[in-house]
């Protein structure tokens, strides 16, 4: 039987991890409030962006000098996954889902034959996927130093995957992210950007459209930009996933920790009466001797 | 007269919703006014300034890449970095010349034998500087390309 002094240090200290982990749900909720904002924020553009892409893509996509970016290189031998996830953890199953759908996809394609390379965004992503797929890593983006997203760091990667396309060094890519449902649902999401797919609007009025200069140099011009605007909802949906992941998983811990004290608590007290209770038979045992 | 209504939005957020009696735009292949009832419209912009007229002032922003969606009743600015006229101070705009700048020299290096990302690059600076004598900001010349 542990000893009360044992048992005390125990409840003292798990109070303070509870402290700790209430806290971080906290400053969880605070974050993920912004996220949320500005994923709001990029709501309008986004939307607004693919409508018209969508259009155009509807009426170039079909003829033979249609750009790259939208109809491919005409084969999927090498596919670049781009595998987004937090640069911390104790957010629950975050980071492990993210990595697992990405897991999955990369195995299903090298058991077809392809060729896989991947570009990681965030630490974490890449130490869970290191082990099994360390080989193919091209690249790593390194997103600790950013404290507030912004558009420029989405168009710095998909300069660098805009380049790389330039270069034939993949023909197809795929980014993989959580999408934000609410704070206890994350969905992982893998979604295809090379080349680029638009739902294609049902109104038909987007026909009716003078473009200036040409359709053709719009598209050209707006695809490269709609790759940045994919990643950078991406990392948006990605940063309030994180956040909700954490706060329900600290919100978890938190209560575990409640439990856990409740727990000892009452170890506590009745190892104490015990205590007491073999004192008071050492006494009275001691005056009938008398 | 009848109103359009204007939408500015850049990816990390809505910067006007008003309605507009005529809206300026720097469009790729040269300036353009908006009025209600223009014919549908879609063209990419440059970098340079963009004129609202709403309830008789006249707001302007900068704006750098991206396009604008134009229709009969509205028209929606979709910019890849917006900002106020305001909020476009010395430095940020130093930053800006500078990338410019920066751009150009790297297309200078790569693009050896293809003067089209060159020129492109050139054009941007040019673009840039337009925009800072216009609101007065000085795009220290001396140091170009």
């Amino acid at each position: 039987m542990p000893n009360l002094k044992d048992l005390k240090n125990r409840i003292a200290s798990v109070k303070s991890t509870r402290k700790i982990t209430k806290a971080m749900q906290m400053v969880a909720a605070a974050k993920l409030r912004r996220a949320q904002d500005a994923a709001e924020a990029s709501r309008p553009y986004t939307e607004r962006f693919n409508a018209v892409m969508g259009g155009l893509a509807a009426s170039v996509g079909g003829s033979e000098s249609a750009p790259k970016l939208l109809s491919g290189t005409g084969s999927d031998q090498v596919q670049l996954l781009i595998v987004m996830t937090a640069e911390r953890g104790l957010c629950g199953g975050f980071n492990g889902n993210i990595a697992k759908l990405a897991k999955t996809h990369a195995q299903k394609l090298i058991a077809e034959g392809k060729t896989v390379k991947i570009i990681t965004v965030g630490k974490k992503g890449r130490d869970a996927i290191k082990r099994e797929l360390g080989e193919y890593f091209v690249d790593h983006v390194d997103m600790s130093g950013v404290k507030r997203l912004g558009y420029v760091d989405a168009q710095n990667i998909a300069k660098d995957v805009l380049s790389r396309f330039d270069d034939n060094e993949f023909d197809v890519a795929t980014i993989f992210f959580a999408r934000f449902e609410n704070v206890v649902t994350q969905h992982p999401t893998a979604q295809q950007i090379i080349p680029a797919s638009f739902d294609v609007a049902e109104d038909a009025d987007t026909a009716l459209y003078d473009y200036e200069p040409s359709e053709e140099e719009i598209l050209a011009d707006l695809l490269p930009r709609g790759v940045a605007t994919a990643i950078f909802s991406a990392l948006l949906e990605n940063a309030a996933s994180e956040q909700g992941a954490r706060m329900s998983a600290m919100d978890n811990a938190t209560r575990n920790a409640g439990d856990m004290i409740d727990q000892l608590t009452i170890e506590f007290n009745r190892s104490r009466q015990a205590v007491i209770t073999n004192e008071l038979i050492e006494i009275i045992s001691g005056a009938e001797a008398l | 007269m009848a109103n359009l209504q204007f939408d500015l939005v850049s990816p990390e957020r809505r910067l006007a919703s008003v309605e507009a009696t005529e809206v300026q735009i720097p469009g790729a292949d040269g300036d353009m006014t908006a009025m209600a009832g223009h014919a549908p419209t879609i063209t990419t912009l440059r970098p340079g300034i963009l004129r609202v007229t709403h309830s008789g002032t006249t707001e302007e922003y900068v704006v750098l890449g991206g396009f604008a969606e134009i229709s009969a009743t509205s028209i929606s600015v979709l910019a890849e970095q917006a900002l106020h006229r305001d909020e476009l101070t010395q430095e940020v705009y130093d930053q800006m010349i500078a990338d410019a700048k920066e751009l150009y020299k790297k297309h200078e290096e790569v693009f050896e034998n293809e003067p089209g990302p060159v020129d492109d690059a050139a054009k941007l600076i040019a673009d840039m500087v337009a925009i800072g004598s216009h609101i007065g900001l000085d795009p220290n010349q001396s140091n170009f390309g």
